[in-house]
C-alpha cells in the first residue's frame, strides 16, 4: 500500500506543473537552438558563395545551361501572369475610379502598382515556384545519391560548381524577368482599359507618364535582384541539407518555396521602406510634388464635395 | 598533435611510411558516436577490406579518410600529411590522388557517361579534347564497357554498368589509392564477381592501394590481402576496442573472437532473440 502511495506521489511529481513548465522550456530552447543553427549554417553558406564569386567564376559551359533554365524558360510564364495581373488590376479598380469620374487615372495607379510592387514580386514568386523548388529538389537528389560527395572527391567544390552558377543566374536574370512582367502587366492593363472599357488612351498614358518615374522602375528592378539572390541561396541551401529519401527531397522542395516566398515578402516590405527613405532624402521635392498633386486632385476634381 | 608522425609536407620526396595512417580517430554525429579510437595503418600497394555489419561505421571511416567527414578527434595522415590540417585548396589537390567508387556509383545524371569519366580530367588537367576522349575510351575498355556507351545517360544503364562507369571515373586520373564503398552490394552474383575481378585486375594494372568496404565475405576473401573488422559501438562496452579483427583473410575463420566467426559465417544467433523481444515490446505498447 505504502509503495503504491509513494509511487503515486512520485508520478505526481513527475507530471507536476513545474516539471511540465521545465519540459516546455526545454522544448522551446531546443527549437531556438535548432533555428539559430540553421541560420548560422545559412550565413556560412552565403559567405562561402560570395567568397567563390570574388575568387573564381564558374566556366561558361556550367553557367549557360543554368542561365537558360532560369531566364529563358521562365520568360513565357512570367509574361503570361504579368498580362493577367495588369488586366485584373484594371477590373478591380475601374468601378471606384468611374464613380469618381477619374478612369484615366487608372493608368497611373495600375502602372505604378505593377512597376513598384507586382512586377518584381510576381517575377520572384514565379521564379521561386518554377526554379527555386526545382533547384532544391535537384540538389537534394544529388545529396541523397551522393553526387555532391562525388563532386568533392573529384576535386570540384560543390558550392563553386553548383551554387554559384544558380546564384548568378537568379541574380542577373531576375531583372530581365521583372522588366518582362512590368511590360506585359502595363500592356495587359492598357489593353483592358482602352479596348474593353473604352478609356481615353491619351490621358491614360499621360497620367501614367506623370506619376510613374524612372526611380519607380529602378526601385522595382533593384528589389528583384535581392529577391533573386534570396531565392537561389535558400533553394540551394535547402537542397544541400536535404534529409535522406524521397520524402526528404519533397520536403526540401516545398520548404524552399515556402521559405523563399516568406523571405520575398519580408524583403519587399523592408526594401520598400528603405527605397522610399532614399527617394525622399535625395529628392525632397518629390514629397512636395505628391502633396501638391493630391491637393489639386481633391479640390479641382471636386472629390471632397462628393463626399 | 600534428607531430604524431614525421610529415612529408614541404618536401617532394616520397614518404617512406604507410600511405594512410589513422590515429585515435573518433567520429560522432551529434550525440551519436560512430567511430571510437580507430588506429590503423594502410601500406602502399596493400588491399584492405573493411568488413562489419550495417551501421558499424565502415562507410563513415572511408569518407573520413578522403575528408568528406571531419573526425571529432584524432588524425588522418595521407602520405605523411595530416589531411585535417590542410587548406581547402591543398585538400582538393590531395584528393586528386584518390579514387572513390560510391555504393550507388553517384554518377552525375545531367551528364553522359563520357562526360562523367572525363570530369576529373577536366577539373585537374589541361589535356586537349582528343586526349581526354582517348583516356575516357581506354578507361571504359579497362572496365569492360563498349565504346557505344559513351553518349548514354546514367539512367539508361544497369546497376552493374553504372558501378563499372563509377570505377572508370575513379581510375581516370590514375590515382594512388582507390576507396570502394560496398562495390558489390545490390548486384547479382555474376556481376558481383565481375566487379571483384575488376578490383583485382585494376591492382595488377596500376600500382594502387585499395580500401574496400564491404559486408560481402566473398568479396573480402577474394580481393583483400588483409581484413579489418569493425563492430557497432552500440553493442560494445565503453572500454572495448571497435576493431575486432585485423589480419590476413585466410585466418579470419579461425579468429578467437566469437563475434568475428559469427559475422564470417553469417549466423544470427542471439539477434533472433533480440528481434523477438523487440517485437513483443512493440506489441505490448500497441
Amino acid at each position: 500500500m505504502s509503495t503504491a502511495t509513494s509511487s503515486n506521489s512520485v508520478g505526481a511529481q513527475r507530471h507536476g506543473p513545474l516539471r511540465m513548465a521545465a519540459e516546455w522550456l526545454a522544448d522551446l530552447g531546443g527549437l531556438v537552438i535548432a533555428g539559430l543553427t540553421v541560420l548560422g549554417d545559412f550565413t556560412l553558406f552565403t559567405f562561402r558563395t560570395f567568397g567563390w564569386l570574388f575568387t573564381r567564376l564558374p566556366r561558361k559551359e556550367t553557367l549557360l545551361p543554368c542561365f537558360y533554365q532560369i531566364g529563358v524558360l521562365s520568360l513565357p510564364v512570367v509574361a503570361l501572369t504579368g498580362t493577367f495581373i495588369g488586366m485584373v488590376l484594371v477590373v478591380q479598380s475601374y468601378v471606384q475610379f468611374r464613380m469618381l469620374n477619374m478612369e484615366t487615372r487608372l493608368g497611373a495607379v495600375v502602372n505604378m502598382a505593377i512597376v513598384r510592387e507586382l512586377g518584381p514580386v510576381l517575377a520572384a514568386t514565379m521564379l521561386a515556384g518554377r526554379v527555386g523548388s526545382a533547384m532544391a529538389a535537384e540538389l537534394g537528389t544529388m545529396r541523397v545519391t551522393e553526387q555532391i560527395d562525388a563532386l568533392t572527391t573529384l576535386g570540384a567544390n560543390p558550392i563553386h560548381y553548383l551554387v554559384v552558377p544558380r546564384f548568378l543566374g537568379c541574380l542577373l536574370l531576375i531583372p530581365a524577368l521583372t522588366i518582362m512582367a512590368d511590360l506585359m502587366g502595363i500592356a495587359g492593363g492598357f489593353f483592358y482599359s482602352v479596348y474593353l472599357l473604352d478609356i481615353d488612351w491619351h490621358y491614360y498614358l499621360e497620367n501614367s507618364r506623370n506619376f510613374v518615374g524612372n526611380f519607380d522602375v529602378f526601385a522595382g528592378v533593384l528589389k528583384s535582384m535581392f529577391f533573386g539572390a534570396a531565392i537561389s541561396l535558400i533553394a540551394c541551401h535547402r537542397g544541400f541539407n536535404c534529409d535522406p529519401g524521397a520524402e526528404g527531397v519533397g520536403r526540401a522542395a516545398t520548404a524552399a518555396f515556402v521559405s523563399s516566398f516568406v523571405t520575398i515578402l519580408l524583403l519587399d516590405l523592408f526594401l520598400a521602406i528603405i527605397l522610399d527613405a532614399i527617394y525622399y532624402t535625395v529628392w525632397p521635392e518629390g514629397a512636395k510634388i505628391i502633396g501638391c498633386l493630391w491637393h489639386d486632385c481633391l479640390w479641382h476634381d471636386g472629390c471632397l464635395s462628393m463626399l | 598533435m600534428t607531430d604524431a608522425m614525421p610529415t612529408a609536407e614541404d618536401s617532394n620526396k616520397t614518404f617512406a611510411g604507410p600511405l594512410v595512417r589513422l590515429t585515435g580517430l573518433c567520429v560522432s554525429f551529434g550525440r551519436q558516436e560512430v567511430l571510437r579510437d580507430i588506429t590503423l595503418d594502410i601500406s602502399r600497394g596493400e588491399t584492405v577490406a573493411i568488413i562489419g555489419e550495417s551501421g558499424c561505421g565502415k562507410t563513415v571511416l572511408l569518407k573520413t579518410i578522403i575528408g568528406l567527414i571531419r573526425p571529432t578527434k584524432g588524425e588522418v595522415y595521407f602520405d605523411g600529411r595530416n589531411m585535417c590540417s590542410l587548406s581547402e585548396r591543398e585538400q582538393t589537390r590531395q584528393r586528386a590522388r584518390f579514387g572513390f567508387v560510391f555504393q550507388g556509383a553517384a554518377l552525375f545524371d545531367s551528364m553522359t557517361v563520357a562526360q562523367n569519366v572525363a570530369f576529373p580530367l577536366r577539373q585537374h588537367t589541361s589535356k586537349s579534347q582528343e586526349e581526354v576522349r582517348q583516356i575516357v575510351l581506354a578507361r571504359l575498355a579497362e572496365v569492360g564497357l563498349p565504346e557505344d556507351i559513351v553518349a548514354k545517360r546514367p539512367a539508361e544503364l544497369s546497376g552493374g554498368m553504372r558501378k563499372r562507369v563509377g570505377l572508370a571515373r575513379a581510375l581516370a586520373l590514375e590515382p594512388e589509392i582507390i576507396l570502394y564503398d560496398e562495390p558489390t552490394t545490390g548486384l547479382d552474383p555474376i556481376m558481383a564477381d565481375v566487379i571483384n575481378e575488376l578490383i583485382i585486375s585494376t591492382r595488377k594494372r596500376h600500382p594502387v592501394t585499395s580500401v574496400v568496404v564491404t559486408h560481402d565475405m566473398r568479396t573480402a576473401q577474394k580481393v583483400a590481402d588483409r581484413i579489418v573488422m569493425l563492430y557497432p559501438l552500440a553493442r560494445l562496452e565503453p572500454d572495448q576496442p571497435q576493431i575486432l579483427y585485423d589480419g590476413p583473410p585466410e585466418d579470419i575463420h579461425r579468429a578467437a573472437d566469437p563475434r568475428v566467426v559469427q559475422f564470417v559465417r553469417g549466423e544470427a544467433r542471439e539477434r533472433i532473440m533480440e528481434l523477438r523481444e523487440q517485437y513483443q515490446r512493440s506489441d505490448a505498447l500497441l
